[in-house]
């Protein structure tokens, strides 16, 4: 892990790329680093055991999950399967990232109802089930008047995290896991591929074992989440890590640190984060008493409505684009996905810049905290880039600011940065090694280039296929592609395409409506 | 809702045809319209051919309304609402006896705001979720069934 990259859970430590020198056998040898396809012959000279499985997943979170669930609904036994990760539940890492950034599973995603992770169908809704939960019509009511009277409706992070492990147990998913760290994937001489895992220690008495599979699906998530370069140049410099931050890392001691006594923060980014955390921030000083004072810097100060022509006007004001979620809703289903997938290249490209940026929904609690801190004076939102950071007085950060009213001091006590930044996929090792000897190469957005069914343009190795789903795939023929929803579609898609290599059954509407009929009752599969 | 303006149509035509037809086959009988069962049926039937027409062309006006909306989305409320400008028009016409097949004039207004609502609440709760259950691409695919 490099150290200007967010640490994730699931994420070991870069593993050496030479050969280990002597001591546990079974190792990679120079010959397997230095060839694209492997024989069998090359592994056994390695000494390295080959285990047969159909079908491999590597990654180990929702991507893994969700295109799990569809095959093991599309008849797929859990022994035709092997999911590689290190990760202790699928949503682990998702878990994370959403707690840190301030919201705990009592807390609404920005997800759609019918963006069900533990259901492939999306029937009933989260919304449904929330109301039949709660023997209320108001999630009814919220979804019927969405988004004109109300917001659009979205799911608890807890009511996701609990229903996806209702199915995790349905569909045997543990019976699948295989815990340990995919080093590579190479593409097998005779058809197929090889994975290559790192067992935990001691797991195993060689250092590696691999995989022999016709299949391969690769659902990495985030290749990394990185700092900004001003925000690690002071974190190195003053070795002061707990002032300034990225909403990504856990950044409690900030809220502790204002609950303590009275004091200004900056906020930097215009996206559903930065939302996020000023509503932990108001929702603190108004519970709590607290006089802590907001500066919020947007890199792009937005003042309305905007988009190229009438037919495409995103809403925006106040520094905010507003958008009900991380992409216009249409493109997991309807214009936009149509549009999308009948692109190529630079006009693919263009597209995804037209519908993309950083954007909030326009929640009415959100609207109201705002309203009032800027009436009362303890929020100001302004356009601004930070210039400079250096320490300051006692304990406080010093903040030089360029705006496009000129230069502006500020003395902070805690920078809270929400503007992340997503690493180049070669970060991931498995990525940049399909890159370097995989035969993958990247879409017009720098990403993996997929096919329409997922399949990782270039990796074929027949009859095997290699798939990839997940954030590593955006810019495809498909947008969305880092959603719960997002994923699924992925999943349907490659569930398609190995029912027509025979590897799964269809769900034509009788067997989707029976497989409905057992989830619905929760008869494991 | 996500539509596409194929999908809109495609599925506008099925769910009405196939759920309000099977819809309208049930109701018929409880309703006081004039006439044998078979002249009812008539009735029905036609206005139920006049709404899945008549609806076809609605779909591209919502489908131009859509276009001015950021998501190009179809919200679920919106798909309801539009029972109370297409009973309309279906009511003026019948009203004007301006459809073809049966005396427009003679249905009471209260059958047809049975036969009407109800079948459009009932197309509209199996679109807004259990026709996702058959149809697993069909959400995906902006509405398409083929």
């Amino acid at each position: 892990m490099r150290d200007d990259t967010i640490e994730l859970p699931g994420r070991g430590p870069v593993a050496d790329r030479a050969p280990a020198s002597g001591g546990q056998p079974g190792d990679l040898t120079q010959e397997l680093l230095d060839t694209d396809w492997w024989t069998d012959d090359m592994l056994v000279r390695a000494g390295i055991p080959v285990h047969d499985v159909p079908f491999v997943s590597v990654g180990g979170g929702i991507g893994s999950f969700v295109t799990v669930d569809y095959l093991r609904i599309c008849g797929v036994p859990t022994s035709a399967i092997k999911v590689f990760t290190q990760l202790n539940t699928p949503w682990e890492s998702y878990e994370y990232l959403t707690r840190v950034s301030q919201i705990p599973r009592t807390e609404r995603l920005r997800s759609d109802s019918a963006s069900c992770p533990d259901n492939i169908w999306g029937f009933p809704s989260y919304g449904i089930r929330e109301a039949w939960a709660t023997k209320s019509l108001k999630p009814l009511w919220h979804l019927l008047t969405e988004p004109f009277l109300n917001d659009y409706w979205t799911p608890k992070a807890g009511h996701a995290f609990e229903s996806m492990e209702r199915e995790y147990h349905r569909i045997g998913y543990p019976e699948t896991v295989v815990k340990g760290q995919v080093r590579m994937v190479r593409r097998r001489i005779g058809g197929g591929y090889f994975t290559i895992l790192t067992p935990p220690e001691g797991a195993t008495h060689t250092r590696r074992i691999a995989y022999r599979s016709r299949y391969v699906h690769i659902a990495v998530g985030y290749p990394g989440l990185k700092f900004l370069p001003d925000l690690q140049e002071y974190r190195e410099k003053t070795r002061d890590y707990g002032s300034v931050v990225n909403a990504y890392e856990p950044h409690e001691q900030i809220y502790q640190r204002l609950q303590a006594a009275p004091g200004t923060v900056l906020v930097r980014g215009g996206g559903i984060v930065a939302s996020r955390v000023l509503q932990r921030l108001i929702d603190d000083r108004d519970r709590l008493g607290l006089q802590t004072q907001i500066l919020h810097s947007f890199r792009t100060f937005v003042t309305g409505s905007h988009g190229p022509h009438i037919w495409m006007r995103r809403r925006g004001g106040d520094g905010w684009a507003y958008q009900g979620f991380n992409y216009p809703k249409s493109v997991w289903g309807g214009q936009l996905k149509a549009r999308v997938r009948r692109l190529e290249g630079q006009d693919r490209a263009d597209l995804y810049k037209q519908f993309g940026g950083t954007n909030t929904p326009k929640r009415r609690n959100w609207q109201e905290q705002m309203r009032r801190g800027r009436q009362q004076g303890w929020y100001q939102a302004f356009q601004g880039e930070i210039a400079n950071l250096r320490p300051g007085p006692s304990g406080t950060v010093h903040v030089e600011l360029k705006t496009d009213q000129g230069p502006r001091q500020v003395q902070v006590i805690a920078v809270i940065d929400c503007t992340g930044l997503e690493a180049d996929v070669r970060e991931h090792r498995v990525l940049a090694d399909l890159l370097d000897h995989g035969g993958a190469g990247r879409n017009p957005l720098g990403r993996m280039d997929v096919e329409r069914s997922f399949e990782l343009r270039g990796t074929r190795s027949e009859p095997g296929r290699m798939y990839l789903s997940g954030s590593a795939a955006n810019g495809g023929y498909f947008p969305g592609v880092d959603t719960f929803l997002g994923l699924q579609i992925a999943a349907q898609e490659i569930a398609d395409d190995l029912q027509t290599l025979g590897f799964c059954s269809g769900l034509g509407p009788l067997r989707s409506t029976s497989q409905w009929w057992k989830w619905a009752r929760g008869k494991r599969i | 809702m996500l539509p596409t303006l194929n999908g809109r149509i495609q599925t506008r035509i099925a769910t009405l045809v196939v759920i309000g037809g099977l819809w309208t086959l049930l109701l018929t009988p409880l309703l006081s319209l004039p006439g044998s069962l078979g002249d009812r049926y008539t009735v029905t039937f036609t206005i139920l051919l006049t709404t899945v027409v008549l609806g076809v062309l609605w779909e591209f006006v919502y489908h131009l309304i859509m276009q001015f909306r950021w998501e190009k989305d179809w919200p679920t409320g919106l798909a309801l609402i539009t029972v109370v400008n297409e009973g309309a028009l279906v009511w003026l016409l019948l009203s004007l006896d301006a459809v073809p097949g049966i005396d427009g004039a003679a249905v009471p207004l209260g059958a047809f705001l049975l036969l009407f609502g109800t079948t459009w609440l009932v197309v509209w709760l199996m679109i807004v979720g259990p026709m996702r259950v058959p149809f697993i691409h069909w959400r995906f695919r902006g509405g398409r069934l083929v």
